[in-house]
């Protein structure tokens, strides 16, 4: 581990006052980004890649990808970088807070949002806001780790699964309509039982966890 | 916890007050029977008696009447007084059902005590003194088992270990405080000498507490059942109400023994910590071992259904009891043993033992629970009794206090730690919901001490205790809960997309735990997850169902449901989701131009309102003459469930038709009605019909490839033929095609038959072999015969060419 500013929360109160991060943990991150990247100021996807722990994980392109999407930085822009900075991590990461006991139901609602957008961008793989049948299904197949013989499976699934969103987004759809993709407010909508707020997150710690190297 | 008791139609009130008036009258009498032999048994003791003295005075006896009739009650004693008891608890919880209101006021514990007690007070009056008591062997090895066994077996695994340190903490922590408050203050009252109980010494005051602090499973079940709140806090409170009697076990043996001798060392202390640690895990431990050997056993037993149920239940049966015999929480295995074999026996045993299983705990535990809280009315109306005003008062309010306590102090620690904060009211419902119950009494009617008056000081106490929190707390926590809109549970079942998001879920924050470089929660059930996929699915679950992965197994689960409930419910309506919905999986299908040489998806052309219905009615009268024709068997002969196997072999071949090669000449449109929900399950009902295949008239099946069927996680050989059960749906899709069965019969001959179209339905239509159960497929035969259609120009084609010739 290289000499990392310890002091990069105290540095850039903006990034506190952005992600909603305490300075702790950001620096914890940060020492963790620096890890990953060799002691560089970014982070490309071969390092993200690397990570042996993540050889397991069915959907690990995905997840690497959600990074490098543009569209998690809360900009308006979309498309995808080539190599991120640690304010644009940070950013990333902070979508898996969890939520406070003191966030008020307006809040607790938009962080709920903010969750689920952020799964949207991972499945609505070209951006044109819809997530298709085939896009769907692309993440059913990984979810599965498919070798050829799950793909019918998977197609059935995911016809149900999108059969199940159409009818309970748009109930009376004539014989010749065509449902084109789930929208963001109907992927709300499906999801509505699942309280991402308190489900999607991962316990950021404040004292730093000492790995030497890559873990 | 699924609600034990079935919702009945309130009936009318003058007819219910008629028929609770029956009702009583039977249990009236039926107490009589039960009491009335008591006397007879004195009687006939004495007819005895008088008869084996005058045997030995006189070795010639002389000749009797031969006895026409005669009466001899001690044979059947114990038996028949155990099955009164039983009916007549059972016919209480009926009639309470009978009276709409009591039931939504009242919870079911307190009308049962009440009963108990009435029943208590009558035969006081009769002058009888021997009554079933609630004594601790009956309890601890006959009526609690099957309440704990059916909380075990059905606990919801992801938020009972998702909340496992909450609960543990509330368990440990909050029974120990309980313990040494509840029994050091009331030592302090006790050296009040207005109160007369100068003699309780400190260790039988804490042993007291200890028996009194626990909060009890069978109360908790019995009231959370009816209120409805959410997951988070039944789970909380129910596992610790489980959780807890570990160390309720080691206190109270801990004090019962040291009470003896007066003194504690710091030894003593320290060897009661370890206890507890062995007692705890060595339940858990006991109960893993005979849940992976109950696992084990059910792989074997595809060839003897019959008996699965009972594996499950005897092998829990005796976890329990092994644990009871080392002393260790007989509870703890019990839970243990469900919950670990839970998985593995429900991928290996079949659809109807699993039905049996769930059927069978809910009806002995329901039995149990009533028996419980009968007995203790009566064991209140008949115990000894020694009322101390300030004692009983001072435990009441003790108690109360020291839950409230104890649950604040416990969540502000573990607010540190949660992640998912637990607000005031949580605590609030968690401090009132700590009821007290029959294990409290019967551990109090088990004290061995010298001082039995000390003894019913205690047992009054607990009783009382019990008393106030069933029928207060109890009563209350409905309106309150009301009134504090406290978030009720989640009635809707899971759905397939919250099932693929929670799956994702799991694998994105893995992910991001690893990027984050921490080993958290996820990264280990990660690894838990697949070391149970890699080697212990192996092991335990029979055949193909091992590799079955988690999406599949529940995808599976959902349309078998679907598919059975769609059948039984005649064909004559639509899938079960209730979404009146027109949405059908055309719908969703990217549409491409119809005679486009890839014609994997397609619009489906409309069929005219009139024949569907005509379509309908005959799919439909079909139905009902099939249905009388259930094959019966004698449960020696349960190899070939009819049903089930049917509908998985029909599933299997089903899917090996979906993989075969789409033929492309195959241009039979047939006229194929706006489908209502169409999707896989709907297919899969369909085709349990042996009518009509995948709506896709493209995947027909034509020559029966025996591609190995990847997809048949049940792969079982096909004993019999295929049965005689046509379940038919009156579906508004015509039968495009082929009678599968027919089909199937002719499979070993690789019949390279395109299906329905081309030739003339020589093979498919006219059945060679047909059963006699398979009359009525004559009729949609024709009906198939008339809707095939060969040549391409299907699409408007095969509107119109729809004949229908009347079957009848």
């Amino acid at each position: 581990m290289g000499a990392a500013p310890t002091r990069i929360g105290q540095q850039d109160p903006e990034l506190v006052e952005r992600t909603g991060f305490s300075p702790e943990q950001i620096n914890n991150l940060h020492k963790r980004f620096l890890q990953l990247s060799g002691n560089k100021d970014t982070i490309s996807r071969e390092n993200l890649n690397d990570i042996p722990a993540l050889a397991y994980n069915p959907i690990k392109s995905q997840i690497i990808e959600a990074f490098f999407d543009k569209r998690n930085q809360h900009d308006s822009e979309v498309g995808s970088l080539e190599e991120i900075t640690f304010q644009q991590f940070l950013m990333v990461m902070s979508h898996f807070r969890p939520p406070t006991l003191e966030m008020t139901a307006e809040e607790k609602e938009a962080m709920r949002k903010e969750k689920l957008r952020f799964l949207f961008n991972m499945h609505d793989t070209d951006g044109d806001g819809k997530i298709t049948l085939e896009e769907y299904r692309k993440v059913v197949e990984e979810l599965l780790s498919s070798g050829s013989i799950e793909q019918e499976s998977a197609k059935e699934i995911t016809d149900a699964a999108m059969l199940e969103v159409a009818s309970t987004n748009v109930p009376h759809m004539g014989p010749e309509d065509f449902y084109e993709g789930i929208t963001f407010e109907h992927f709300e909508q499906i999801l509505k039982g699942l309280e991402m707020e308190s489900r999607m997150h991962i316990r950021f710690l404040d004292t730093a966890t000492v790995h030497c190297g890559k873990s | 916890m699924p609600s034990r008791m079935g919702a009945r139609a309130p009936a009318g009130f003058g007819r219910s007050f008629w028929e609770l008036g029956l009702l009583l009258l039977l249990a009236f009498v039926l107490l009589q029977g039960s009491v009335f032999p008591y006397g007879a048994d004195a009687s006939s003791q004495h007819a005895k008696d008088g008869c084996s003295s005058t045997h030995e005075g006189k070795p010639n006896r002389t000749k009797k009447v031969f006895p026409v009739l005669s009466f001899e009650y001690d044979h059947i004693k114990t038996p028949f007084e155990v099955s009164l008891w039983v009916l007549f608890a059972s016919l209480m919880k009926l009639g309470f059902h009978l009276v709409p209101r009591l039931s939504s006021i009242v919870p079911e514990s307190c009308l049962l005590i009440v009963v108990g007690l009435l029943v208590g007070g009558l035969s006081k009056l009769i002058g009888e003194s021997e009554l079933p008591k609630l004594d601790s062997g009956n309890f601890f090895l006959v009526l609690l088992p099957p309440i704990i066994l059916d909380a075990g077996y059905f606990l919801p695994i992801r938020p009972f270990m998702e909340n496992l340190g909450t609960i543990l903490m509330f368990a440990v922590v909050g029974t120990l405080w309980n313990a040494f408050f509840i029994g050091s203050v009331l030592f302090a009252v006790c050296q009040i000498p207005a109160a007369g109980l100068t003699h309780l010494g400190l260790l039988s005051c804490l042993l007291f507490g200890s028996i009194i602090s626990a909060v009890d499973p069978v109360a908790v079940l019995a009231v959370f059942e009816e209120i409805h709140i959410n997951e988070l806090l039944h789970i909380l409170v129910f596992g610790e109400s489980l959780l807890n009697d570990a160390v309720t076990v080691v206190l109270y043996h801990l004090f019962e023994e040291f009470s003896a001798f007066g003194t504690v060392t710091v030894l003593d202390g320290f060897l009661g910590v370890i206890s507890f640690l062995i007692v705890a895990f060595g339940g858990v431990l006991v109960g893993a071992i005979y849940g992976i050997l109950a696992a084990f056993t059910s792989r074997f037993t595809s060839h003897m259904r019959v008996i699965e149920p009972l594996f499950v239940f005897v092998y829990s049966y005796i976890a329990y009891l092994s644990a009871e015999l080392f002393h260790l929480s007989g509870i703890m295995a019990l839970i243990a043993c469900g919950a670990v074999m839970r998985p593995y026996v429900e991928a290996n045993i079949s659809h109807k033992s699993h039905t049996t299983i769930k059927y069978f705990l809910k009806m002995w535990s329901s039995v149990s629970e009533t028996l419980i809280f009968i007995l203790l009315g009566v064991a209140t109306v008949g115990g000894p009794h020694n009322w101390n005003w300030i004692f009983v008062t001072s435990t009441v309010f003790l108690c109360l206090v020291a839950r409230v306590i104890g649950v604040i102090g416990l969540t502000f620690i573990i607010n540190k730690f949660r992640i998912v904060k637990l607000t005031t009211k949580d605590q609030f419902i968690v401090a009132y919901g700590g009821l007290r119950g029959a294990i409290a009494f019967s551990l109090g009617f088990l004290l061995e001490v010298e001082d039995e008056e000390m003894r019913h000081i205690f047992l009054t106490a607990i009783i009382t205790v019990i008393f106030f929190t069933v029928f207060v707390q109890g009563m209350t926590i409905k309106p309150l809960v009301e009134l504090l809109a406290v978030k009720k549970k989640q009635e809707a079942k899971r759905s397939i997309n919250e099932e693929i998001h929670i799956q994702f879920l799991d694998h994105l924050l893995t992910g991001i735990e690893d990027i984050c470089g921490h080993y958290g929660h996820h990264h280990w059930k990660d690894k838990m997850n697949r070391f149970n996929r890699k080697y212990v699915k192996k092991c335990l679950i029979a055949g193909e169902r091992s590799k079955e992965p988690q999406l599949i197994a529940f995808y599976h689960k959902l349309e078998f449901k679907q598919a059975i409930q769609l059948v039984e419910s005649g064909g004559g309506g639509k899938l079960s989701s209730a979404l009146p919905s027109t949405v059908s999986i055309q719908n969703i299908q990217p549409k491409k131009p119809p005679p486009a040489p890839e014609p994997r998806e397609r619009v489906l052309p409309q069929l005219p309102k009139s024949r569907e219905e005509e379509i309908r009615k005959i799919l439909r009268s079909n139905l009902q003459r099939t249905r009388q024709r259930l094959r019966s068997y004698n449960r020696h002969t349960l190899v070939a469930d009819p049903y089930e196997e049917g509908l998985n072999d029909l599933l299997k071949k089903q899917k090996m038709f979906e993989l075969e090669k789409k033929i492309k000449e195959m241009n039979n449109y047939l006229s194929v009605p706006v489908a209502t929900s169409d999707s896989p399950n709907l297919r899969r009902a369909r085709l349990a019909s042996g009518r009509q295949t995948d709506f896709k008239p493209d995947e027909q099946q034509n020559g029966k490839k025996q591609t190995s069927d990847p997809q048949a996680y049940n792969v079982k050989p096909d004993p019999v033929e295929v049965p005689t059960i046509q379940v038919e749906l009156a579906s508004p899709q015509s039968p495009d095609s082929v009678n599968i069965l027919d089909e199937f019969r002719k499979d070993k001959e690789k019949d390279e038959d395109t299906g329905l179209t081309m030739k003339p339905p020589s093979g498919p239509s006219a059945p060679p072999r047909k059963q006699s159960g398979e009359e009525d497929a004559k009729d949609p035969q024709k009906l198939t015969r008339c809707l095939s259609d060969p040549g391409p120009s299907a699409d408007e084609g095969a509107a119109g060419k729809i004949e229908f010739h009347a079957h009848r």
